[in-house]
C-alpha cells in the first residue's frame, strides 16, 4: 500500500481514489490494465498509475514521458482522454518518476506515441467501462443504456447523470473488464483533430519550470573545468586565486563518467553560479594530453574511414547477386559520402541536482529524457537499488538526444557526495560543445550500376564509422550494427533494385558520441538520397520517377505523389533554379522534401523546402507540423552549418559564434503535409529530418551540376 | 560585495553582491525570477533577452553595475498568464514553443520591436529577431506570431509591457 500512498501523495492526491495503471509494454507482451485501487499485486509489481480519479472529481493522467518541446506532455495523456472520454481542460498532467517496472519512460526513437498507442488507449476504454457500470448499478438501469462523456455517466433514456468522481469508489471495487473496447478512428473527438498545447501559456510567461529553474533548499553551485582534450589527466591543481574570490567554497578533483571510460575533471563548488564561473577563469589545471593531440582528431578518425571505403566491409543484407550485378552494369557509379560529428546544443545547457544524503539515499532534480535510463545508470554508478533513489524530471530546455546520457548527471552526483550536500551543477555552453557526445561523423562508400536499359539494377550502401551501440552499450565490433544497417534495409527503405547490398565496417574513435535527432537516418539519409539521385541522372531518368519505378509499397508512393503534386514537381523553372528531392523511412514514419534553391553569386539560395509526412495515426496535426519545422530547421543546420572538427585533440568550435546554427534571416518558405493514411503510428519528432540535406543537395545539383557528396557545404560558395 | 539597487519589473531590490556579477545571474539567483535563461553566456543567442529602459538588452553580459538607475523589464514583467501582453498572447495563437527555452529572450525582442515598429515589415522582423537562436526551429512561426501580435490590439493598445 505504501508505494501507492506515496506515488498519490506526491501528486497531492488521497488515497480513496480510482487508480488504474498497466502492466506491461514489452515488445511481444500483451499489456494489461491492473486496478491499483483494490489489487494488492499492483503495488508489488510497482505498476505506474495513468489514470487517478479521486471522490472529488478531480482527475489526473499520469504522462510517462518527458516533455523536451515534442509535445509528450499532452500527447500521451490525450491518448488516455479520448477512451475515457473526458476533455483536457477536465484533467492535471502529472510527469512520471521513473520509478518501478513501468515500461520504457524515455522519450527517444519517436516512440511516445508509437509505444502507447495501444496499452495507453486500453487503461482509459477500461476506466471508461468500470465506471459506467458502477454508475448503472447504482442505477439499476443496464450499462447499454449508459455512455460516458466529458467525465460523466450519462443515462440515455431518462437523461440523469453521475460524475466519473461520484462513481469513483464504486467503480474501484470492479473486475477490470479484459478486452476494452477501443473506439474506431471516425469516432475520435481529441485525436487527430487540432489542439493549443496546453503548457504553452506556462512557456511565455516565464513560468515553465526548465531544469536549469530548480532549486532546493540547502544547495551549492558546481561549474565544471573539462579537460579540453576530454581524456587528459589531471597533474596539478592551482586555487589559490580562485578560493579568493567571495562564495567560492572548494575547489576539487573529479570525475566525468561516460559509458565507454571515465574522464578527470576539476570542479568549482560555491555560494552562487556566478562565484563558481568567476573562479573557473582564474583556476589554473595542468594537464597530462599524453598523445591525445594526435589521436583525437577528426582528420584522423576520417582518415581510417576513407581507409575502409576502400576495402570490402561486414555484410548486413544482400538480395540478388549484387558482385555480378554491378560488375555486368552498363554504367557503374561509385562515390564516397561524409557527413560531420555535430552538437545537439540543446540551449537549455546540460545541468542536474544531485543530493546524496547521509542514509545513502539520492534524490536528483534534472531535465532527461529518460527517468527509467537515469535510474539505471544513477544505481549502478552510485552502487545503492532503484528503491534508494528518487528522479525529479523537470521540463527539458530541447534534448535532440543529448539529455539521455547521463554524464553530467553523474558528475552532480560525485561532487554531491564529496561537499555532502544538494548541488546544482550547470553545464556552460563551452562544456556542451567542446565535450560532446556528438553526433557521430560517417562515411558512405556508394556503388550502383545501370543496365543498358536504362534500369537501376545494383545498389550497395556501405556504412563506415563508430557505433553507438559499441561506444554506449559495449556491442560487439565484429557485426554489423543493426542501428545503422537495419533502417537501411530493402525492407524498410522500398527500393526494389534486384541487386541490393548493405554493408558495414566499424572504425572506433574516442570522441564521445550519442544519438542525435533521428540518429544515424540523419547520416545515411543522406547517402541513400543523394546517390540515388545520382543513379536516376545515369540513367537519364527523373529523380521522381526513377523512385516511383523502383517502389511498389502503397504508401511511399502516396507520399511520393503528395510531394510531386504538393511541390509543383514537374513546373517549368527560372533558369538558374533547381530543385531537389528525397524520400527516406525512420521511425515508422515516411517523409519526402522538395527543396527548391536559386543561384546567388558564387552560390546559392534556398528558397523554399516543402515536406510531406506519412506518420499513420497523429494525435496533433499542428504539433506534426511543428516537429516537422523543427527538423527542416534542424536538417539544414546539419548540411550548410560548420560540423564539429577535433584538431590536436580538441574541439575547433566553443560557443555558437562558431558552432553556428540556423537563424531567422536564413528561414527559407516552408510548406508541411500530412498524408492521412490511417496506419499505425508512426513516429513524429524525428523522421522530418532525414530527408531535407540529401533533397537539398540534389536541388544544388539540378541548379548548378555541382554534386555534393560531403557535408556540411558552404550555401555562398558550395564548398 | 557592494550594495546595489535594481529596479527590476518596477520594484526596488538592494543587492550585496559583486558589481561585475552579469545582470542574468542577479536576475535569476539573486532576485529568484527564472523565467530569463542563460544559453551561451556570450551574447550570441538572446535567451536571456531583458528590456533595459525599453530596449532589448542581453543580461549575461552586462554587469549590475552599469544598469544601476535603468528600468529593468523581465517576461514576468510583461505579463501574466491572466493578463497577457499580445506578444505573449500571439505566441498562444501561433502555438509557437516547443520547448519553449528561448521564447522569453524572443517575445522580450519582439515587444521591443512592435514598441518601436507597430507594423513591423519581414525585413524589420528578421534584423529585430536574427539575433536570437531557436533549436527548435520555431522561426516560421515567430514571424507569423509578430504579424499577429502587431494586428491585434491590446485594452489600451499599447505594445510596451512596461511594468
Amino acid at each position: 500500500m505504501s508505494n501507492r500512498r506515496t506515488f498519490l501523495k506526491t501528486l497531492g492526491l488521497s488515497s480513496a481514489s480510482f487508480v488504474l495503471g498497466v502492466s506491461s509494454f514489452a515488445k511481444g507482451n500483451a499489456a494489461a490494465v491492473v486496478n491499483m485501487s483494490t489489487d494488492p499485486l499492483s503495488l508489488a509489481l510497482e505498476i505506474n498509475p495513468f489514470i487517478v480519479i479521486q471522490p472529488t472529481g478531480q482527475i489526473t493522467l499520469i504522462n510517462p514521458r518527458p516533455d523536451m518541446g515534442q509535445g509528450s506532455t499532452q500527447a500521451v495523456p490525450s491518448l488516455l482522454a479520448e477512451e475515457l472520454e473526458v476533455s483536457l481542460d477536465q484533467v492535471t498532467i502529472a510527469q512520471s518518476d521513473g520509478k518501478g517496472k513501468y515500461g520504457n519512460q524515455t522519450s527517444g526513437g519517436s516512440s511516445s506515441v508509437r509505444a502507447l498507442w495501444t496499452p495507453i488507449r486500453q487503461a482509459g476504454a477500461a476506466a471508461k467501462e468500470m465506471l459506467i457500470k458502477a454508475a448503472a448499478q447504482r442505477w439499476s438501469v443496464p450499462e447499454s443504456e449508459c455512455y460516458a462523456e466529458k467525465a460523466k455517466v450519462i443515462h440515455r433514456p431518462s437523461g440523469k447523470s453521475l460524475t466519473y468522481g461520484e462513481v469513483a469508489d464504486d467503480a474501484s471495487k470492479l473486475e477490470i473488464p479484459k478486452n476494452p473496447k477501443l473506439k474506431e478512428s471516425k469516432d475520435f473527438k481529441i485525436i487527430g483533430k487540432y489542439a493549443p498545447r496546453l503548457d504553452v501559456p506556462a512557456r511565455v510567461t516565464g513560468k515553465a519550470v526548465y531544469g536549469i529553474d530548480v532549486e532546493v533548499p540547502g544547495m551549492v553551485y558546481a561549474v565544471m573545468l573539462h579537460s579540453p582534450m576530454i581524456h587528459g589527466k589531471v597533474v596539478s591543481i592551482d586555487d589559490a586565486e580562485a578560493l579568493k574570490i567571495k562564495g567560492v567554497q572548494k575547489v576539487l578533483k573529479c570525475e566525468r563518467p561516460m559509458p565507454h571510460r571515465t574522464s578527470e575533471a576539476v570542479a568549482i563548488i560555491a555560494d552562487n553560479y556566478w562565484a563558481a564561473l568567476s573562479a573557473k577563469k582564474v583556476v589554473k589545471v595542468q594537464w597530462d594530453n599524453g598523445t591525445l593531440g594526435q589521436t583525437l582528431t577528426t582528420a584522423a578518425y576520417f582518415k581510417k574511414c576513407a581507409e575502409a571505403a576502400t576495402k570490402e566491409g561486414l555484410k548486413a543484407e544482400e538480395e540478388g547477386d549484387f558482385a555480378a550485378t554491378f560488375g555486368a552494369a552498363a554504367k557503374k557509379l561509385e562515390a564516397v559520402y561524409e557527413t560531420p560529428f555535430l552538437a545537439h546544443a540543446p540551449m537549455e545547457p546540460e545541468n542536474a541536482i544531485a543530493h546524496i544524503k547521509d542514509d545513502g539515499t539520492a534524490e536528483v532534480w534534472a531535465p532527461i529524457q529518460g527517468p527509467d535510463w537515469a535510474l539505471r545508470d544513477l544505481a549502478g554508478y552510485l552502487k545503492i537499488k532503484p528503491e534508494q533513489i528518487k528522479i525529479n524530471v523537470a521540463l527539458l530546455g530541447g534534448a535532440f538526444g543529448r539529455k539521455a546520457y547521463h554524464d553530467f548527471l553523474l558528475e552532480a552526483c560525485f561532487l554531491s557526495k564529496d561537499v555532502k550536500k544538494p548541488v546544482k551543477l550547470v553545464w556552460t555552453r563551452e562544456d556542451d560543445i567542446t565535450q560532446g557526445p556528438y553526433r557521430p561523423g560517417m562515411m558512405a562508400r556508394m556503388q550502383g550500376g545501370v543496365d543498358a536499359k536504362g534500369n537501376i539494377v545494383a545498389y550497395h550502401h556501405h556504412p563506415i564509422g563508430e557505433s553507438i551501440q559499441f561506444q554506449v552499450f559495449k556491442a560487439p565490433s565484429n557485426k554489423p550494427d543493426d542501428w545503422v544497417c537495419g533502417e537501411l534495409s530493402q525492407k524498410e527503405q522500398k527500393y526494389n533494385i534486384p541487386a541490393f547490398k548493405i554493408s558495414y565496417t566499424h572504425v572506433p574513435t574516442e570522441i564521445p558520441i550519442v544519438w542525435w535527432r533521428s540518429v544515424y537516418a540523419s547520416n545515411f539519409g543522406f547517402s541513400q538520397e543523394g546517390f540515388f539521385d545520382e543513379l536516376a541522372h545515369a540513367a537519364n531518368k527523373d529523380p521522381l520517377k526513377a523512385r516511383l519505378e523502383l517502389m511498389s509499397d502503397a504508401r511511399f508512393k502516396k507520399v511520393l505523389e503528395t510531394l510531386a503534386e504538393k511541390a509543383n514537381w514537374g513546373e517549368k523553372l527560372p533558369a538558374g533554379q533547381g530543385k531537389g528531392i528525397a524520400i527516406f523511412k525512420s521511425f515508422g514514419s515516411i517523409s519526402a522534401c522538395c527543396v527548391t534553391v536559386a543561384k546567388q553569386g558564387t552560390g546559392v539560395k534556398i528558397e523554399k523546402v516543402v515536406s510531406v509526412i506519412d506518420c499513420g495515426h497523429y494525435v496533433n496535426p499542428d504539433n506534426v507540423k511543428a516537429q516537422t519545422e523543427g527538423n527542416i530547421v534542424m536538417g539544414i543546420t546539419a548540411a550548410v552549418k560548420k560540423g564539429i572538427t577535433f584538431t590536436n585533440g580538441q574541439s575547433d568550435h566553443t560557443n555558437f559564434h562558431q558552432y553556428q546554427v540556423m537563424r531567422m534571416n536564413e528561414m527559407p518558405k516552408v510548406e508541411i503535409h500530412i498524408v492521412e493514411s490511417g496506419a499505425e503510428p508512426g513516429g513524429v519528432g524525428e523522421p522530418g529530418l532525414p530527408p531535407i540535406a540529401p533533397a537539398l543537395a540534389n536541388a544544388v545539383f539540378a541548379a548548378t551540376g555541382k554534386r555534393i557528396r560531403r557535408l556540411p557545404f558552404d550555401l555562398n560558395t558550395l564548398a | 560585495m557592494a550594495a546595489i539597487t535594481l529596479d527590476i519589473n518596477g520594484k526596488k531590490h538592494d543587492l550585496d553582491i559583486d558589481p561585475k556579477m552579469p545582470l542574468l545571474w542577479a536576475i535569476r539567483d539573486v532576485v529568484g525570477l527564472k523565467g530569463t535563461k542563460f544559453g551561451c553566456g556570450m551574447a550570441q543567442c538572446g535567451a536571456c533577452t531583458v528590456h533595459m529602459n525599453g530596449h532589448p538588452t542581453r543580461s549575461c553580459v552586462l554587469p549590475v553595475q552599469s544598469v544601476v538607475g535603468s528600468k529593468i523589464t523581465t517576461i514576468e514583467g510583461i505579463g501574466t498568464e491572466e493578463k497577457l501582453h499580445p506578444v505573449q498572447q500571439a505566441w498562444i495563437d501561433e502555438q509557437v514553443p516547443q520547448c519553449g527555452y528561448c521564447q522569453s529572450g524572443q517575445i522580450m525582442a519582439a515587444a521591443a520591436l512592435l514598441k518601436d515598429k507597430p507594423t513591423p515589415t519581414d525585413a524589420d522582423i528578421t534584423s529585430a529577431m536574427q539575433g536570437h537562436i531557436c533549436r527548435c526551429g520555431t522561426y516560421d512561426r515567430i514571424r507569423k506570431a509578430i504579424h499577429t501580435a502587431a494586428k491585434s490590439k491590446s485594452p489600451k493598445g499599447e505594445m510596451s509591457g512596461g511594468k
